[in-house]
C-alpha cells in the first residue's frame, strides 16, 4: 500500500505543470484558491491523475478536496479499494 | 459585516463587464413580442431567432394551438399540484401511453420539465451501491441528477468508448451495477454519441445504458425516435429520457424504458412526487405535436436542409464549427470572452439572435456562438443568418 507521503510526492509532479503561479507545493496548498485552477483545468488534471494511478476518481469525492493533502488522502482510499 | 450575497459578487462583476460594452445583457434578453416560430421583437426590432431549439417549428402549429386552447377551456389553466397528491389527469396517462407506443417501450413516465426528468431518474434509479458513468459533456440536468442521488459518479472522456471501457474494466464486479449515460446530440457542439460502440461496450460488461434524446428526438431516425433509432441500437438502450421543449414545442419531459419495472421508480422519485404536474394545455399541445411527428417526416427533412445549408455556408467562410452537420451549429471563435460578447451583440444588431455560450460551460474552454435551426426557418432567413456571420468574419479578419 502506498503511503500518503508517497502519493503526495507523485501528486506534486502531476500538478506542477498545471500550476500557473510559482508557488511552493505542499500538503496545505489549495487546488483552486492558491493554484488558481479553473474547473476546466481541474478536470484535465483529474484525467492525468486517473491515468497515472490507473483509477477512476468519483466526482462525489471532489467536494471533500480543498488541498493537495486532502486529495492524497482520498487517492489513498481509492487505491486501497481498487 | 458580511452578507449572504457576497459570494455572488464575482459573478456580478463578470456580468457587469459583459454588459459594459453595449448595455445589453446577453443572459437576460427580453423578448418583447413573439412574432412567429422563428421571429421575435427584441429591443424594438424584429429579430430572426436562431438559437431556440424549436427544431420542428411547432410552437405556432395551428393544430397544436387548437389542442392547447381546447384543453385550457375544458380543464383549466393548471393542475395546482402533483400527480401523486392531486391525481393524474387522463391526458397525462394518455401521453405516457403514446410515448411508450412511439418508442416501442412497455413503460413511460411524464415529468413537468426535461430537467426534472433527468433529475428524477438519475437521482433515484442508481442507489448507493451503484455507479453512474457519464460522458463528460453531459448536460447540467444529468450532473445535477447525480448530485441529488447517492450513486458513485464517474466521468468518461467525451465520445470515447475506449475510455468508457477502461473505466468499466476498473469497476470489476460493480460494472453490472453501472448506468452509462450519454446524449443523442450534445447540446453545445451538436455532435452525436458513437452509440453503436458505446452499446457494444456496455453489453460486454453487463451495464445499463441511458440516452438523453433531448436534442435528437424528432431530429434523428426514420421515425424521429432519435439517435438510437438512427443507429439501429434501440434494443441495446435501457432507458431514454427527453424533453417536450424542443422538437415538440411545449414544456415537459419523459423517461421510457425497455423494463416494465420503471413503474416501480415512479413512487420513489422526489422530483416527480413534489412537483406540480404539467398543465392540461401543455399536455394537449405535446400530444398533438407527437402525433404530427409520427404522421410525417417532412418537417425533419426541411430541418436538415436548413441545417446543412447553414453549416456548409459557415464552413465555407472558414469558421471553426462542431464536428458534423447538425441542427445545433456551434461557431467556435478565436476570440476572448469580451470579443465574443461584442460579436454576439453585432449579430443581434444585424437582427440575428443566437446563444452566447462562455467557459466553463463550453467544451474545450473556448467561447462559442451557438445556433439552432428550425424547420420553420425560410431560405431567406438562412441567408440573412449567413450574411450576418459574413460581417462577423470580416470584423475578425480585420482584427487579426
Amino acid at each position: 500500500m502506498q503511503s500518503k507521503e508517497d502519493i503526495l510526492e507523485q501528486l506534486y509532479e502531476l500538478v506542477r505543470p498545471f500550476s500557473k503561479q510559482t508557488i511552493e507545493l505542499g500538503a496545505e496548498t489549495g487546488l483552486v484558491n492558491e493554484m488558481g485552477l479553473d474547473s476546466v483545468k481541474v478536470m484535465e488534471l483529474m484525467t492525468q491523475i486517473e491515468d497515472h494511478f490507473d483509477i477512476s476518481i468519483p466526482l462525489n469525492i471532489l467536494s471533500r478536496v480543498d488541498t493537495l493533502g486532502d486529495f492524497a488522502e482520498q487517492l489513498q482510499h481509492l487505491l486501497q479499494d481498487s | 459585516m458580511t452578507s449572504l450575497f457576497d459570494k455572488f459578487l464575482p459573478l456580478e462583476r463578470t456580468r457587469a463587464e459583459l454588459v459594459s460594452g453595449s448595455g445589453v445583457d446577453p443572459f437576460h434578453v427580453v423578448v418583447e413580442r413573439v412574432v412567429s416560430a422563428t421571429e421575435a421583437m427584441i429591443n424594438g426590432r424584429k429579430v430572426i431567432m436562431a438559437g431556440t431549439n424549436n427544431y420542428l417549428g411547432l410552437t405556432f402549429d395551428p393544430e397544436c394551438i387548437a389542442a392547447a386552447c381546447t384543453a385550457i377551456t375544458e380543464e383549466g389553466t393548471g393542475t395546482t399540484g402533483s400527480r401523486m397528491a392531486n391525481g393524474s389527469y387522463a391526458a397525462h396517462v394518455a401521453l405516457e401511453n403514446e410515448l411508450a407506443a412511439f418508442f416501442n417501450c412497455p413503460a413511460a413516465i411524464v415529468f413537468s420539465t426535461g430537467y426534472i426528468a433527468n433529475l428524477a431518474i438519475l437521482s433515484t434509479l442508481a442507489g448507493p451501491e451503484d455507479v453512474i458513468l457519464l460522458d463528460a459533456d453531459c448536460h447540467a440536468s444529468i450532473y445535477d441528477g447525480t448530485r441529488l442521488g447517492s450513486a458513485q459518479v464517474i466521468r468518461f472522456q467525451h465520445n470515447n468508448p475506449a475510455d468508457l471501457e477502461k473505466r468499466l474494466q476498473r469497476l470489476g464486479d460493480r460494472a453490472g451495477n453501472t448506468l452509462v449515460v450519454v446524449e443523442g446530440i450534445y447540446s453545445m457542439l451538436g455532435d452525436r454519441a458513437p452509440l453503436r460502440e458505446i452499446a457494444d461496450v456496455k453489453n460486454r460488461f453487463g451495464a445499463s445504458l441511458l440516452i438523453d434524446e433531448a436534442h435528437s428526438m424528432g431530429v434523428l431516425g426514420e421515425q424521429g425516435r432519435g439517435l438510437a433509432e438512427a443507429y439501429d441500437v434501440e434494443a441495446d438502450v435501457d432507458f431514454i429520457t427527453g424533453t417536450f421543449s424542443k422538437s415538440l414545442g411545449s414544456i415537459g419531459g419523459f423517461c421510457v424504458s425497455r423494463s416494465t419495472e420503471l413503474e416501480y421508480v415512479r413512487y420513489a422519485m422526489r422530483p416527480y412526487i413534489f412537483t406540480a404536474s404539467s398543465s392540461p394545455s401543455l399536455i394537449a399541445s405535446t400530444r398533438k405535436a407527437l402525433e404530427i411527428l409520427c404522421r410525417s417526416s417532412s418537417l425533419r427533412k426541411k430541418l436538415w436542409d436548413n441545417a446543412t445549408r447553414l453549416y456548409q455556408g459557415l464552413a465555407a467562410m472558414g469558421f471553426e464549427l462542431g464536428p458534423e452537420i447538425s441542427p445545433v451549429i456551434a461557431v467556435r471563435l478565436p476570440a476572448s470572452v469580451g470579443e465574443t460578447t461584442a460579436l454576439w451583440n453585432e449579430l443581434l444588431s444585424q437582427g440575428i439572435y443566437v446563444n452566447l455560450v462562455l467557459p466553463p460551460a463550453t467544451p474545450g474552454g473556448k467561447p462559442l456562438l451557438r445556433c439552432s435551426l428550425s424547420a420553420a426557418h425560410s431560405q431567406e432567413q438562412i441567408k440573412a443568418i449567413l450574411d450576418a456571420f459574413a460581417l462577423i468574419r470580416e470584423k475578425l479578419q480585420s482584427h487579426a
